[in-house]
């Protein structure tokens, strides 16, 4: 006898259905699946089998055969574990086969029966409703991420009895949980109130933070560099609700989400300089998103900017500048959103004391660290700050702001921003003046004062005013990049 | 007018410091001093060093052949001149321990025209701060614009410092090395060196392509001072080579500045121990051609004033509150502290250090 279960396998940040079919004919007893699946779907069969006998019901010994299709697309994880088992029983009759047709299904199998959720349950709701299903059979657990798909009847599930019986209708589909609205991952995020001194840097994140331009902050061990770079998350304007969809996408497809709910927090992601290329930009044979789109819509933190290395800095170039990346597979080429603002942070020389009497390095090491730093990323940076050990006065003294504060300034800044539409900012004839004295005066060159001009028109907007003035001009000069330029750095 | 060719006595002198260069190198490590060693005669130096080898360097002194010698640095591009030419810069030539053959890179005229001008000696530290390296670049380029050649040893830090300095306004200066004329060191400075040869000149006792021994840069430090009536330290550590240089410029009886720097850094202790025994406080290029020329024998170039509303925060970077948030712990607004920063860099008053920092620029 045949039955067929719909389910889904991810493919990229997409969910495909596929037919899990099964037939069960007379003959030696045997159990094969075939239709592309990974180590962990062949595996399936003993998980399966000890379910289904676990929960009180009868593994046939005939003949069984189970069929992924599309047999093309290759199947990872898991997640087939419940679409296998309920097959198994429709094919032999312990299950009616008519009551698989409205319905998904989606989770894995303890040997006892038990239903564990897997990653990507928000793609798959979605996938349950381009689909035209009526709902989707999913581990409990998981009811409040799938819930965050309108349209679908989500049917949460404890044990693979509990999710036939559903299917069968002789038990009501239990509602999903209430949707916790995150409010807890508000709460103890990172301030800037708590931040001592670093006026300077400050400012710096929120030219930042409300031009979106990237931030490199330069100072000795120890400064704070990653502690105001883990609070420029929190002066962002709150994620809207389209936003919000997209990064809880990316982390339920990581295995990120624990909980339900969308994801309420920019992401702030702090890879370690020893990661690869694969790792920072998304890879693997069925691609993964990488650090830097699992932090899309936040940001991507680089603590040790020279300690990477040069292949991994030179894949995030292009995702950069795009928004988002392109993973190249055999069959297919997949797309990950990766719209992010980069910090990167980094000593100003092998030993972080450069300037200073503490300054153990020679002229050469000098030299050597600049040319490290000024590969391929340097140039993506807009703004370069230094940072500095606070005055000891500075410690004693209030907080300089409060990330609300910052956040309305950037908010009001970026509405600005977005009210020109793309369009380039008038610049007052004095400001023009001194940017042309710079440029001639080789204190930045052709591709700075490009970058000297988008920072002074966010400058121009946190001012609130409507054309870049040489105040905005002068200020954003102090931003250039001072270390890959030799005309900024004595000897 | 061409350099007649050095003669036989002193090539013969000179190859034989060079073949010695390893026992020189021992004897230091033993103890003895390196101006007394230098001092003897080749028949004392060979006796003193040479050990149970005596006889065979004695022998292979006599066997040199002059002829050859000359045809080397001829090949390798340089000029040479010798202790008995006329041409040999007299305040050397008074020291005992004077080097027999100065080796020169470049145009071989340009060392007597160099030095029938006017010089100093600026040296320092290796690893220099950002002030001292502002203040020698700076001093280099003030004495250069002046007429003044600099003498130094193209060393990191301070000593190319002082180079770049004086190449960026005329390039009269000399660069004294402790490997052969036509070999860089360090090899980092190439570039540097390209151009010191072009513009000035690079002189060195050692034959062509003879690499830098330990005892090579002190003995480099006696020809620096041997040349310059004014030795001028700009920033060194308590136990630094540039306190040798000055020492024994102190010993032919030269003039000795030294650059003041604050009592709390190790790196102004040397220049501050030479200033607090007598030495000639030198604030700027100013200072040093009072010292040269005499007191009032030129007009000091104006500077402009800073405008009024800059005034402090010169003052405040100046006293080490040397980026925006030090100079919001001094009781600046953030925007006035960044605003000030940024038409003081434009107007050329201070400078980016590495690091980030700033530095007020020594004009």
């Amino acid at each position: 006898m045949l039955a067929r279960v719909a389910t889904f396998a991810l493919d990229g940040l997409e969910a495909r259905r596929v037919w899990c079919e099964v037939d069960i004919r007379p003959g030696l007893p045997a159990f094969g699946i075939v239709g592309l699946g990974d180590k962990a779907v062949r595996e399936a069969r003993e998980r399966v089998r000890a379910a289904i006998q676990n929960q009180g019901y009868e593994f046939p010994m005939r003949r069984i055969t189970a069929n992924l299709a599309p047999a093309y697309l290759r199947k990872v994880g898991p997640s087939f574990d419940l679409p296998l088992a309920l097959g198994v029983l429709a094919a032999s009759g312990q299950v009616p086969g008519e009551a698989l047709d409205a319905w998904a299904v989606f989770g894995e199998l303890s040997l006892g029966g038990e239903l564990r959720g897997s990653r990507g349950t928000l793609l798959v709701a979605e996938g349950v409703r381009a689909a035209g299903l009526r709902g989707l059979v999913l581990a409990r657990e998981r009811g409040g991420e799938a819930a965050l798909v309108g349209g679908v009847e989500v049917a949460g599930a404890e044990t693979l009895r509990e999710a036939a019986e559903v299917l069968a209708g002789t038990t009501e589909p239990s509602p999903p949980p209430p949707r916790d609205h995150a409010v807890a991952e508000a709460l103890g995020a990172p301030d800037l109130a708590e931040v001592r001194g670093q006026a300077g840097a400050i400012r710096a994140l929120t030219v930042a933070a409300a031009g979106g331009h990237n931030l490199l902050l330069s100072g000795p061990p120890g400064t704070g560099k990653t502690m105001l770079a883990r609070r420029l998350p929190s002066v962002l304007p709150p994620l809207t609700d389209a936003e919000a969809l997209e990064v809880t996408r990316i982390h339920s497809l990581a295995g990120l989400r624990t909980g339900g709910g969308l994801v309420s927090r920019r992401p702030f992601r702090a890879p370690h300089h020893a990661i690869s290329a694969a790792g920072l930009v998304g890879g693997g044979a069925l691609p993964s998103p990488g650090e830097i789109s699992l932090a899309h819509r936040g940001v991507l933190f680089l603590d040790e900017l020279a300690e990477f290395p040069r292949p991994s800095l030179e894949a995030l170039r292009q995702p950069l500048e795009d928004g988002f990346l392109t993973v190249v597979r055999a069959q297919r080429a997949l797309r990950f959103p990766a719209a992010v603002t980069l910090v990167a942070a980094t000593n100003p020389c092998p030993c972080g004391y450069a300037g200073s009497e503490r300054c153990r390095c020679t002229e050469a090491d000098h030299a050597r660290y600049r040319r490290k730093l000024s590969g391929p990323l340097l140039d993506r940076l807009d703004l370069c700050v230094t940072v500095e050990r606070p005055h000891p006065d500075a410690l004693a003294a209030p907080p300089v702001t409060s990330s609300a504060a910052v956040r309305a300034e950037v908010a009001a800044a970026r509405e600005r921003g977005a009210a020109r539409c793309g369009e380039d900012m008038p610049v007052q004839a004095d400001a023009r003046d001194l940017l042309a004295d710079a440029y001639r005066g080789s204190r930045i060159s052709a591709r700075g004062h490009a970058r000297v001009l988008r920072v002074a028109w966010t400058l121009a907007d946190l001012a609130g005013r409507d054309r870049v003035e040489a105040a905005h001009v002068r200020e954003a000069l102090l931003y250039r990049d001072w270390i890959s330029d030799p005309v900024a750095v004595a000897v | 007018m061409s350099f007649e060719a050095p003669c036989d006595d002193c090539v013969r002198r000179s190859r034989l410091v060079a073949r010695l260069a390893p026992h020189i190198q021992r004897a230091r490590e033993q103890g003895r001093r390196l101006p007394l060693l230098l001092g003897l005669s080749d028949a004392e130096l060979i006796a003193a060093l040479g050990g149970r080898q005596a006889g065979a360097l004695a022998a292979a002194h006599a066997a040199l052949d002059p002829g050859a010698a000359r045809a080397g640095v001829a090949a390798a591009g340089l000029a040479a001149l010798c202790r008995c030419d006329p041409r040999y810069p007299a305040p050397l030539a008074v020291s005992p321990d004077a080097p027999a053959v100065l080796h020169m890179a470049g145009e071989p005229e340009r060392l007597p025209a160099l030095l029938a001008e006017p010089a100093a000696a600026v040296v320092g530290a290796r690893r220099a701060s950002a002030y001292g390296l502002e203040v020698a670049t700076a001093l280099g380029r003030g004495l250069s614009s002046a007429g003044v050649t600099v003498i130094s040893g193209m060393a990191l830090g301070i000593d190319s410092a002082a180079h770049t300095g004086a190449l960026e306004a005329g390039g009269n200066t000399i660069a004294v090395l402790a490997s052969g004329a036509d070999t860089p060191y360090p090899a980092s400075k190439s570039r540097l060196y390209a151009q010191i040869r072009e513009a000035g000149a690079v002189i060195s006792e050692l034959p062509p392509r003879f690499p830098a021994w330990r005892w090579a840069f002190p003995a480099r430090n006696r020809i620096i001072a041997g040349l310059a009536p004014l030795t001028v330290v700009v920033e060194a550590g308590e136990r630094s080579g540039s306190l040798i240089t000055a020492g024994i410029a102190e010993d032919l009886g030269r003039e000795i500045g030294a650059v003041p720097g604050r009592v709390t850094s190790a790196l102004a202790a040397g220049p501050n121990e030479l200033l607090g025994a007598g030495a000639h406080v030198v604030r700027g290029a100013e200072d040093v051609l009072d010292l040269l020329l005499g007191a009032g024998v030129r007009p000091a170039p104006a500077r402009p004033p800073v405008p009024a509303h800059l005034g402090s925060a010169l003052t405040a970077v100046g006293d080490g509150r040397d980026s925006a948030d030090a100079l919001v712990g001094a009781g600046f607004a953030l925007a006035d502290a960044l605003g000030a920063l940024s038409e003081l860099e434009l107007l050329g008053r201070i400078r980016r250090a590495p690091g980030g920092r700033f530095v007020v620029s020594a004009e």
